[in-house]
């Protein structure tokens, strides 16, 4: 299997350019207090889309993300929801729901 | 150097925030030994895993790359997918942007982890400490453990039988719920996320993560 030194790099040097850009600009212009408020919701946009994206395939996995959410709106803490989540998941997947 | 960091970065954090990144570096390692071992199993050197775990730090990227390759798709697309994928860090960047503050490290690690910690600190110096403390905890574990993977290779069992590909959704859950009492966030968040889904039966990966941005145009009048 090849995976060309130049392949990796290409792939770092872009990741860097976009992890980049923000916070060069954001050094050189003043934001409106407004603006600001915009991209932590865009941030928080992308992260639900992810949830939502990544959750994809079969029924085990996005079960486990739906008990993640219950436990979260009732304020569970953190390692509840995180263990509980990858607990239904398996547990479903040893029962034999794919 | 990084350990000054960390206990640098610590001066303000929590018990149940320390608590809180520990479980994420458990879990990111656990995923990070699996990149590895799949990477060396499907016919990898061990170097490719862990250089790419070094400079690209970015969990699905490098998945799709390999996982790409791997399927005989070719470098090009394998290249352009990860970047596709990682076109969010861009959005992040402006995010984060006064927790960071132009230090090179710190712009290395932004993920979402990271970013969602920072999001959930309350005033600049808590979201500059968790940012700081996730992010360089999270940077250890996940190249750590990838090496570790890399080394024992097809040793690992099939980790998906522990529900742990339904651990990283979970935690991005438990870490941005907070923020989404609030309804000016939540609106565009739950629209975005609908316009995601929907996209990802059009689209190939990466493109209805960044198409979730249109959820920004519910978002309500400020009055």
């Amino acid at each position: 299997m090849d995976m060309p030194i130049a392949a990796i790099v290409a792939l770092a040097a872009g990741t860097l350019a976009f992890r980049l850009a923000g916070p060069l600009l954001r050094d050189r212009v003043r934001l409106a207090p407004r603006l600001e408020a915009l991209l932590a919701t865009a941030a928080l946009v992308l992260l639900f889309a992810l949830v939502v994206t990544s959750s994809f395939g079969g029924f085990a996995k996005p079960a486990g993300v739906v008990v993640a959410g219950v436990l979260a709106i009732r304020r569970a803490p953190f390692p509840v929801i995180v263990i509980a989540a990858a607990a239904t998941t398996a547990l479903l997947r040893f029962i034999g729901v794919p | 150097m990084s350990v000054v960091f960390i206990l640098m970065a610590m001066r303000s954090i929590s018990r149940t925030a320390l608590r809180d990144i520990a479980l994420v570096c458990v879990a990111d390692a656990i995923v990070g030994a699996s990149f590895g071992a799949i990477a060396v199993s499907g016919g990898f050197d061990p170097w490719v895993p862990v250089v790419m775990s070094l400079i690209v730090f970015a969990g699905g990227a490098q998945f799709a790359a390999i996982g790409i390759v791997m399927a005989g798709g070719g470098i090009i697309a394998a290249v352009a997918t990860g970047l596709v994928l990682n076109a969010r860090l861009l959005p992040f960047g402006f995010a984060v942007a006064d927790v960071v503050k132009g230090r090179l490290a710190g712009v290395h690690l932004i993920t979402d982890e990271t970013v969602a910690f920072a999001l959930k600190g309350r005033d600049a110096r808590e979201r500059h400490d968790y940012f700081w403390t996730s992010g360089l905890a999270l940077f250890a574990a996940w190249n750590a453990s990838v090496v570790v993977g890399a080394l024992a290779g097809s040793v690992i069992g099939d980790t998906d039988a522990l529900g742990l590909d339904a651990a990283f959704p979970a935690v991005l859950v438990a870490l941005i719920m907070p923020a989404l009492a609030d309804r000016g966030a939540r609106i565009p968040v739950l629209t975005g996320g609908a316009i995601a889904l929907a996209a990802s039966t059009l689209f190939p990966a990466g493109v209805p993560v960044l198409l979730s941005l249109l959820g920004l145009l519910a978002r309500p009048k400020e009055t």
